[in-house]
């Protein structure tokens, strides 16, 4: 099954992109995910390992996932290794002015015949919905906070963001999905 | 002692019969029946150590159907993957069932302390149910108990091998038929203890049978919501010392248990639903 998901985001690409690959922001804004640790010495770039969770119904479902492409600010793709097998991909294009068109993809399997296509089909709208919700808080987090080295790497960071922002994080992710 | 009658399972390990590639197969299947039917809430994963063996010691329920071992199994499988061995006791006849043979690729052996040592010595994690056939077939109105038998195996296990007791708290099982009593009287008039090392006959009200006695073809599961509470490692000789009063260490690990339990109960606002 394949789940893809656009936002568009009022922020340099490049700052998106800092956003994206920081590993200690992943867990932040990754809607569902409760493990995202990385195994080894690379911590981003071509060949980091991660061991990556996801809650999908009963169960958190991932495994051991290696990034696979790297093409800074542009795309970074990544395939599993172990667990669930599936791929995915970021891929940030420039938008209007200083927007940033972002685009989630996410392709996954499970085995087990007939069953698996059901339980894939189920899962669907699952993690369909934790990407619709990890975007609009990737676009409340770069769009409303600071972008220092501080924050970026364990700084303190603003925990609210305020309703408004998040209303319209929403209503911009739900408009542009319904147009993709 | 009793000994197994000879058409039971033996003792003999079963442990290379554990199949990654079967589970694999078959974990959507249990993923969509833990996950939709039984609306399955696993919680505290992250406590069982990554690697290496671990004794996981649960409470048991929902009579032979067992609700919350699926949940559990499906859970640990899809977080630390089908490739870490890991390997649960059962009784020897619920082994013996030609309708469960898919057990033994999933990892089921036969519950007895030699097949214990050896899982563990092999580094799996392994899932024990002290209470087993006891505890499995309590009343429904005993839901929030946790009733081990007094069975302390467990922690001698532990013990031996130099492995951490992690507890795995469960509720809702109990729930998925009306569990009227063990009928332990009528299993010994009928002397099951000595032919099948049963000790229990239980009497329930379940789906399709209506009144259900034995529960030795199973029944179909009401879906009561099934939650799973991990608990932190414990570590036998840091917390009793060498030589361990097993009393107080029983006490001490059921009483934790029992006081999740407990609150797992109180979060419960009604039968079934959860």
């Amino acid at each position: 099954m394949r789940v893809v998901v656009y936002t568009r985001i009022d922020a340099p690409r490049q700052r998106v992109w800092d956003y994206i690959v920081d590993p200690d922001r992943h867990i932040e804004f990754m809607e569902g995910m409760t493990r995202w640790e990385a195994e080894g010495a690379r911590r981003t770039g071509l060949g980091a390992r991660f061991a990556m969770r996801m809650r999908v119904g009963s169960a958190e479902l991932g495994g051991l996932i290696e990034i696979v492409e790297f093409d800074p600010p542009c795309d970074m793709a990544w395939t599993s290794i172990t667990g669930v097998d599936h791929r995915g991909r970021w891929r940030l294009r420039p938008g209007d002015g200083e927007c940033t068109e972002v685009e989630l993809r996410v392709t996954y399997y499970a085995p087990g015949g007939i069953m698996g296509s059901i339980a894939d089909l189920v899962a669907w709208p699952i993690v369909r919905g934790h990407l619709q919700r990890s975007l609009q808080a990737l676009k409340r987090g770069v769009e409303t906070r600071p972008h220092t080295r501080s924050a970026r790497f364990g700084g303190k960071q603003r925990r609210s963001t305020g309703g408004r922002e998040k209303k319209r994080a929403q209503a911009t992710v739900r408009e542009v999905v319904r147009r993709g | 002692m009793i000994s197994s009658p000879s058409f039971l399972p033996t003792m003999r390990d079963d442990f290379e019969r554990r199949d990654p590639d079967f589970i694999r197969q078959f974990l959507p299947l249990f993923w969509l029946i833990a996950s939709f039917w039984f609306r399955a809430d696993v919680r505290g994963l992250e406590k069982i150590p990554p690697t290496g063996p671990v004794l996981l010691v649960g409470n048991h329920s929902g009579g032979n159907m067992t609700p919350d071992t699926a949940a559990f199994v499906v859970a640990f499988s899809a977080y630390f993957g089908a490739e870490r061995p890991f390997y649960q006791l059962a009784h020897s006849l619920v082994l013996a069932m030609p309708a469960l043979w898919w057990l033994r690729p999933f990892g089921t052996v036969v519950a007895s302390p030699a097949n214990a040592d050896k899982a563990l010595r092999k580094g799996a994690a392994l899932l024990v149910y002290p209470g087993g056939d006891y505890e499995v077939h309590r009343p429904t109105w005993e839901s929030a108990t946790v009733d081990f038998d007094g069975r302390k195996g467990f922690l001698r296990i532990a013990h031996r091998d130099r492995v951490p007791i992690v507890p795995v708290v469960s509720i809702g099982g109990q729930e998925t038929a009306l569990f009227l009593s063990r009928g332990q009287q009528l299993a010994k008039w009928l002397r099951l203890d000595r032919l099948f090392r049963l000790k229990v006959l239980p009497i329930s009200l379940a789906l399709p049978w209506g009144l259900n006695i034995g529960d030795m073809l199973g029944h179909l599961p009401l879906p009561a919501k099934i939650t799973i509470q991990v608990l932190d490692p414990i570590d036998l000789r840091a917390r009793f010392g060498s030589k361990p009063d097993w009393k107080v260490a029983y006490r001490d690990i059921v009483g934790q248990m029992q006081r999740t339990l407990t609150r797992l109960q109180a979060e419960r606002r009604l039968p079934i639903l959860g």
